[in-house]
């Protein structure tokens, strides 16, 4: 019985999504039971244990380390940045947009790269910092700029299409009413935008602990002080220790299961009140 | 409070805005802004309101100087054409704002907060929608809710942009009335942005008919009808006939033939004569004119003539005899009003 003209026989209808469940088991869900079954292969107690490794404890400290400067960093910038590019029309404008999405379509080597040559040894600005007893290439600066650079798109991304659609209406209401430009943010833009704000955020954190391939450049993969969780994973793959790169594995993935699942969460709020994510 | 603007003058990327725009507003009075998108209206509204930047010219609210004085700091009421209510605030909150980012020196009480947006709901009729979002009513409600939240702060001006735009019909003739009693009862000074001539001519003090940022006209609706300043405000004030002529030694002898020439007082030159349908006389007889259609319909029979291929309508009283369709008559001008081009 068809319920109306758009809807498919129930036939199809039970092919179509019996096959789309089907593909998303295969492609999403199966690596991530991997991942869990090959960490507690031994147990949970093997499991953890591997955890307790010092180099892995230092791991999981760096990767904290390096999200927590990015992320609040790539916030405020791309809150600061989506506000300008949604609010004012200035010469360059289209040139900003470009640029910030360049992150997106440069390979994240070339992102690790772009800081070796700048701060390397042989770069142009490495032998004034190595002179002065900095480091920056291959120590925590290195990955926190690498990190950062690859991260930075995440937040204006989700807010600037959100901003551009709200438009300015609000907030000049809010001026004529008699509100600073802080009451205005605090109260009227903030408020619109918070949903997005925070998924953006997200979105910019799992990026931050989970990159690879820039962080894998200027690392330096000295064990114990600049290997990031991701980093740690592959010297362990590489050692064949099954349980103990499965294990670092499963934590990262538990971390992209939590964005999901606060993402999840969001929008079923933002689908209440009626409003659009993206 | 009175608003004086003195020789305002804006450009949009060379575009002017505002050409400079003089006018002066005494207390209590109801100002319409009226005029064709793009004459300028709104930009003159906003400019006013301090959410645009003037390239020359002077505000003066109450005799001040608004230079130097930020939007926040006008106490303007401005009801936005969109509304612009706040979507995650309460319709009490949002009417509430006003007095809640005040200084905490001039922020009243809790307590009187709250009484001031009972106050305000009450003066609006919409006592029942306190804790309802602006996502959960109407458009008439929305309406009234903003002009609660303009009005709350108690501003020397309200500024209203295109008010009743997004409104239907029936709700549009209803608030009309409503707002000018509120105007009157409150004693606001109010200026609204419209560009529907009945709107405002019905309901304002004066008009100004503004046309590529220039003001063509300000007066009292009854002397704008009347008495119109040039042809763009006389065709822009009501459904209007055009005939183009050419003055010389004080007759105006027009282009399209078989119009008889009218005496006028005009310097010899071309110049447009125009005439409303109902001021359009028809006389029978042999004539340049072929009725073409007769609708009997109201009081008024609405009447369509052909005349060197344009049509032309002529409304005239329903107990006025009809020509027959297809028959010849001629058109009387007498009434037209002659404008130098």
């Amino acid at each position: 019985m068809r319920h109306s003209p758009t809807e498919e026989p129930r036939v199809v209808q039970v092919a179509l999504i019996g096959i789309t469940m089907l593909l998303f088991s295969a492609f999403l869900l199966l690596p991530l039971v991997v991942v869990f079954s090959q960490a507690l292969v031994h147990g949970v107690g093997a499991a953890w244990d591997s955890l307790q490794d010092p180099d892995a404890i230092a791991a999981i400290d760096l990767t904290g380390i390096v999200a927590a400067v990015t992320v609040p960093l790539n916030s405020v910038c791309g809150l600061a940045a989506a506000w300008c590019i949604a609010r004012f029309e200035f010469t360059g404008r289209s040139l900003l947009i470009t640029l910030i999405e360049l992150p997106f379509s440069v390979s994240p080597v070339i992102s690790g790269l772009v800081w070796v040559l700048l701060f390397g040894a042989n770069g142009w600005c490495g032998p004034w910092f190595e002179r002065h007893g900095i480091r920056i290439v291959f120590a925590l600066p290195g990955l926190i700029l690498a990190t950062t650079f690859v991260t930075l798109p995440f937040v204006v991304r989700t807010l600037l299409p959100l901003m551009q659609s709200q438009g300015v209406d609000e907030e000049e209401a809010a001026l004529t009413l008699g509100a600073s430009g802080w009451q205005m943010f605090r109260r009227v833009t903030l408020p619109n935008i918070r949903w997005g704000l925070i998924y953006g955020v997200l979105l910019c954190n799992a990026r931050a602990m989970g990159e690879f391939g820039a962080a894998a450049v200027v690392s330096g993969h000295v064990r114990g002080q600049t290997t990031t969780m991701p980093l740690f994973i592959e010297a362990l793959f590489n050692d064949y220790d099954w349980v103990g790169a499965f294990t670092m594995a499963a934590l990262l993935s538990l971390l992209a299961l939590v964005t999901l699942a606060v993402k999840l969460l969001l929008e079923r709020h933002m689908g209440l009140r009626g409003g659009a994510l993206l | 409070m009175t608003l004086e603007l003195r020789n305002l003058h804006k450009h949009f990327t060379g575009v002017p805005a505002l050409d400079g725009v003089s006018l002066t507003m005494r207390r209590g009075e109801f100002l319409a802004l009226l005029g064709p998108s793009g004459s300028g209206k709104t930009t003159l509204l906003r400019s006013i309101a301090g959410l645009e930047f003037l390239d020359s010219g002077e505000i003066l609210i109450g005799g001040r100087n608004m230079e130097m004085v930020p939007a926040q700091a006008r106490g303007i009421g401005f009801v936005f054409q969109t509304y612009a209510l706040f979507r995650h605030m309460t319709v009490a909150e949002n009417i509430a704002f006003g007095l809640a980012v005040r200084p905490r020196a001039q922020r009243p009480n809790r307590a009187e907060i709250h009484r001031r947006v009972r106050e305000m709901l009450d003066l609006m009729g919409i006592g029942d929608l306190t804790k309802r979002f602006p996502a959960q009513i109407s458009g008439g409600q929305r309406q009234r809710v903003a002009l609660a939240r303009a009005l709350a702060i108690e501003p020397h001006l309200l500024l209203l942009d295109e008010p009743f735009g997004a409104l239907d019909a029936q709700v549009r003739k209803e608030l009309r009335v409503w707002l000018r009693g509120l105007h009157n009862r409150l004693g606001l000074t109010s200026i609204f942005v419209t560009h529907d001539q009945a709107e405002a001519l019905e309901m304002a003090d004066r008009v100004a008919v503004l046309r590529a940022g220039r003001i063509e006209q300000i007066d009292v609706p009854a002397t704008l009808y009347a008495d119109p300043a040039n042809a763009f405000v006389h065709e822009f004030l009501g459904e209007a006939q055009h005939f183009a002529c050419v003055v010389a030694d004080g007759t105006a002898v027009f282009d399209e033939s078989g119009l008889s020439p009218l005496p006028t007082s005009l310097p010899a030159g071309p110049a447009i004569a125009v005439i409303r349908p109902h001021e359009l006389a028809l006389c029978p007889g042999p004539g340049p004119a072929v009725v073409e259609s007769v609708h009997q319909t109201g009081p008024l029979s609405r009447i369509a003539v052909r005349l060197h291929g344009r049509v032309i309508e002529v409304l005239q009283p329903v107990a006025d005899p009809v020509p027959s369709v297809g028959s010849q008559c001629c058109l009387d001008l007498g009434s037209a009003r002659l404008y130098a081009t």
